[in-house]
């Protein structure tokens, strides 16, 4: 047994309203920058629909994740190591820009400047990538809301591996919202596709990293991955992803589309697993037993012998103990709610899913059943074939199952505690009949329905507490911070996202590094090395208060593309200049 | 001039191409990439690249052989001149066929493909000029000298010059007699190879041999944390002293 933790995520799809405030507030935080235009490392499409890329799903078009070869042996999709390296000059499975889609934003100017006339001036649309007038043609989220109708949602992959009959009658029976990031795979065949190693996963947490320094874009991980989750910085020529915020997380606060989400549906936990039996449960024969031979790889927290593995391999107290209080273990394990999206791409997905059981009481209500009666819901969940069926194929690589046994529960606890709301006598056959005790019932709608914060977040470093002194700020006594009398908000701030130099994360050369990328034409500033005592704050950039090379500068841990962009924000502070 | 041009070019050249790429990858490891243009344009691209790279590693084998290996070794084992002459002009002319089609594509591309015009540096224009000119005038001496002409045996004089400049005994003399285009064609190079480090052409010392013995995901682990005991002293000293 060799014992790793994983933070790891799950959305609770029953709440997604489908505002994309995760997708925006990530944007801004991370992609938010020239080359990346395209990118979101949060995106929420509609589902059915063709998701972001179009029809990223179709690994028979993208080639992305792991298949077994004819011996039965794990390998990814594009085949060999050697035949990656031949096809290293052109990938042939590579999408275009124009697959995500060509983005772009407006010529507002024009509405200020147009000369006197007799019509309206116009805002044109205007290419992100050329700056040429271009025209609108697709989106990031351009079939939300099933838009295009059944031309442009028909061509979901998904829907295409359902039974014609199925397919008919798909729109006028359900639609959700699927947000997704990147998987933080426990198997990333990103990783695996990377022919310069520049892409790994951090022992501690998990997360799934680009080392921007050692990327050399070579472009294989983004055909690679299956969720088309990396993506490539066609500036930079390097490859980004989703970082799970780890300057947040490290610092025991959730992630920005966590922390922003409307509806409260996010969960993050740590996930203890044994790392010995990935590959083999990565190899099982049959695609439908991947999600039970995940299942099978975390480890109970709770178990003494669990404990005593993960203390001999380093794992610290702190972490065990956020194992045993994790909210994503309790709904993955414990509840069997969550479940893993396309595990079928074997490999072994860390951001999960509550399948959401709203389509089916939607239905019920429409029609002018109760929709909350237990005998209906679970009458509803088989006889609605469809969105069982759907949610398998995105979740239990078809087994409906699972699905159906998540919805069950779902649905069990909304007609319990109905009962309990309105004081009627509680039937603890219903509970009974999902295999729960009332209970554990009543402990999964605290989670799921009042999910308060410290609940639905228990990430290590002091989660709980942090967020709030971190509420505190607003309405709180900065004095009452670290540090006493003249601490500012700004402090607490930056001590928080460790803007500065002090936890050594940072290279110790950082500051006296050249990019020949930073050339604007004008400054020579960062193109040569710096000499003398250049090193004695280090990157600390808390003199201007940018963000930008103390938090996620911070070169070997991710897509510190901050710290490297153009003019001024990111270029090393001068040290000297601060004080 | 021809002291200027055989002897301290070619050092300065190889100077700062050595010199250059050390620095470089000290000092830009960010920059240090192929800065591809697939994600704009990928049809004219997958005809084009592999031509032009697989082409190209033909062309540099060609070169060491015939740079590199002196005369007398390809004699001894029994390769004459006449034999070396064939293989080489055939093997030279496919491979030089391929990489200048590639180019071809690859510049078209370049020209007429918006988004990877826009995505084109002042420093990729002089490059892909100097490539240009140096795949051109290698195909006037492959083609035009050996091929059509009657052959210049470069074995004797340009190789024998070239392999001069390591053992700090380089004739410069040779080089002079040599034809035109074979001088022109060293010359482009030449500065080719001074400009190399400072260019995505980097990119060759990167190409990631190691993919094929590593292990499929590679762990790492966070860097260990200093302990600071004063870290507001240390964090806020700059500022407020």
């Amino acid at each position: 047994m060799r014992v790793m933790a994983q933070l790891a995520m799950v959305m609770n799809l029953d709440k997604c309203i489908g505002c994309h405030t995760c997708s925006v507030t990530c944007k801004q935080a991370w992609t938010n920058r020239g080359g990346v235009e395209y990118a979101w490392f949060n995106n929420v499409e509609t589902r059915p629909g063709q998701g972001y890329p179009r029809q990223y799903q179709d690994q028979d078009k993208w080639k992305g994740g792991w298949a077994l070869n004819k011996r039965g042996k794990l390998t990814l999709r594009t085949g060999s190591r050697l035949r990656r390296m031949l096809n290293i000059f052109a990938n042939p499975d590579l999408p275009s820009v124009a697959d995500y889609y060509e983005p772009w934003t407006y010529d507002y100017q024009n509405l200020l400047s147009a000369p006197p006339s007799d019509t309206t001036p116009t805002a044109r649309p205007k290419s992100s990538i050329t700056g040429e007038d271009t025209k609108v043609t697709w989106g990031a989220n351009w079939d939300d809301d099933l838009g295009g109708g059944p031309a442009q949602i028909g061509r979901d992959p998904v829907l295409g591996k359902l039974s014609e009959q199925v397919k008919l009658e798909f729109e006028q029976t359900f639609m959700f919202y699927l947000p997704r990031i990147c998987e933080h795979c426990l198997n990333p065949s990103c990783a695996a596709s990377c022919p310069s190693g520049a892409i790994y996963k951090r022992a501690e947490d998990g997360i799934v990293l680009v080392d921007q320094d050692k990327c050399r874009g070579w472009r294989q991980c983004v055909t690679g991955c299956p969720y088309k989750k990396i993506y490539f910085n066609h500036k930079t020529g390097k490859a980004e992803k989703c970082t799970f915020c780890y300057p947040r997380v490290e610092v025991g606060i959730p992630t920005v589309c966590s922390e922003t989400c409307v509806g409260r549906l996010r969960y993050i936990g740590v996930l203890l697993y044994d790392a010995d039996k990935v590959g083999e449960a990565a190899s099982v024969r049959d695609e439908k037993d991947l999600y039970p031979a995940q299942l099978g790889v975390f480890l109970n927290p709770h178990d003494p012998r669990v404990v005593a593995e993960a203390e001999r391999a380093g794992i610290s107290a702190e972490w065990i103990e956020a194992a045993q209080n994790s909210p994503v273990y309790r709904l993955i394990v414990d509840y069997q709610l969550a479940l893993p999206l396309h595990p079928e791409y074997r490999t072994m997905p860390m951001v999960w899913y509550v399948p959401p059981l709203s389509p089916v009481v939607d239905v019920l209500s429409q029609t002018g059943h109760d929709g909350e009666a237990v005998g209906n819901l679970f009458g509803a969940i088989d006889a609605l074939r469809i969105p069982v069926e759907y949610l398998a194929e995105l979740f239990t690589a078809g087994d409906v199952g699972p699905v159906r046994a998540s919805l069950q529960r779902l649905a069990a606890m909304r007609a319990h505690m109905r009962k309990v709301n309105l004081g009627e006598e509680v039937d603890d056959s219903i509970a009974a009949s999902v295999r729960l005790a009332p209970g554990e019932i009543e402990s999964m709608y605290r989670l799921l329905a009042i999910a308060k914060y410290e609940d639905r977040y228990v990430i290590p470093d002091g989660a709980s507490s942090d967020a709030h002194r971190l509420e505190a700020l607003t309405t709180g006594c900065s004095l009452d911070g670290d540090g006493g009398p003249g601490m500012t908000a700004f402090d607490v701030m930056a001590e928080k996202f460790r803007l500065t130099d002090t936890n050594g994360a940072a290279p110790p050369d950082k500051a006296k590094r050249v990019n020949l990328l930073d050339w604007d034409g004008v400054s020579t500033k960062g193109l040569f090395p710096t000499t003398g005592n250049g090193s004695s704050t280090g990157n600390g950039s808390s003199g201007n208060g940018s963000t930008g090379n103390g938090s996620s500068g911070n070169q070997p841990a991710g897509n510190g593309s901050s710290g490297h962009r153009p003019a001024g924000a990111g270029a090393a502070p001068e040290p000297g200049a601060i004080a | 001039m021809s002291t200027l041009l055989w002897l301290a070019l070619p050092y300065i050249a190889l100077t700062s191409f050595v010199v250059g790429h050390v620095w470089r990858y000290r000092h830009d490891q960010f920059g240090w990439t192929t800065r591809s243009s697939q994600m704009h344009e990928s049809r004219l691209l997958r005809l084009g690249s592999p031509l032009f790279h697989f082409g190209l590693l033909a062309v540099i084998g060609g070169h060491v052989l015939g740079l590199l290996v002196p005369k007398s070794w390809t004699e001894f084992v029994g390769v004459g001149e006449g034999a070396y002459h064939l293989v080489s002009v055939t093997a030279g002319t496919l491979a030089g066929v391929a990489t200048a089609a590639g180019v071809a594509i690859l510049l078209y591309r370049r020209f007429t493909v918006p988004t990877v015009r826009q995505a084109t540096t002042p420093g990729d224009k002089v490059m892909y000029a100097l490539l240009a000119a140096a795949i051109v005038t290698g195909m006037v001496n492959t083609v035009g000298e050996n091929l059509i002409g009657g052959g210049y045996d470069y074995r004797s004089s340009v190789s024998v010059w070239f392999r001069g400049l390591f053992t700090f005994s380089a004739r410069p003399e040779l080089m002079a007699g040599a034809p035109l285009s074979f001088q022109v064609h060293n010359v482009v190079v030449l500065v080719l190879l001074g400009i190399w480090p400072y260019t995505r052409l980097v990119h060759v010392f990167s190409a990631p041999l190691g993919y094929l013995v590593r292990p499929y995901v590679v762990y790492r682990s966070r860097d260990p944390r200093r302990p600071d005991a004063n870290r507001y002293a240390r964090a806020w000293g700059d500022q407020h002293q």
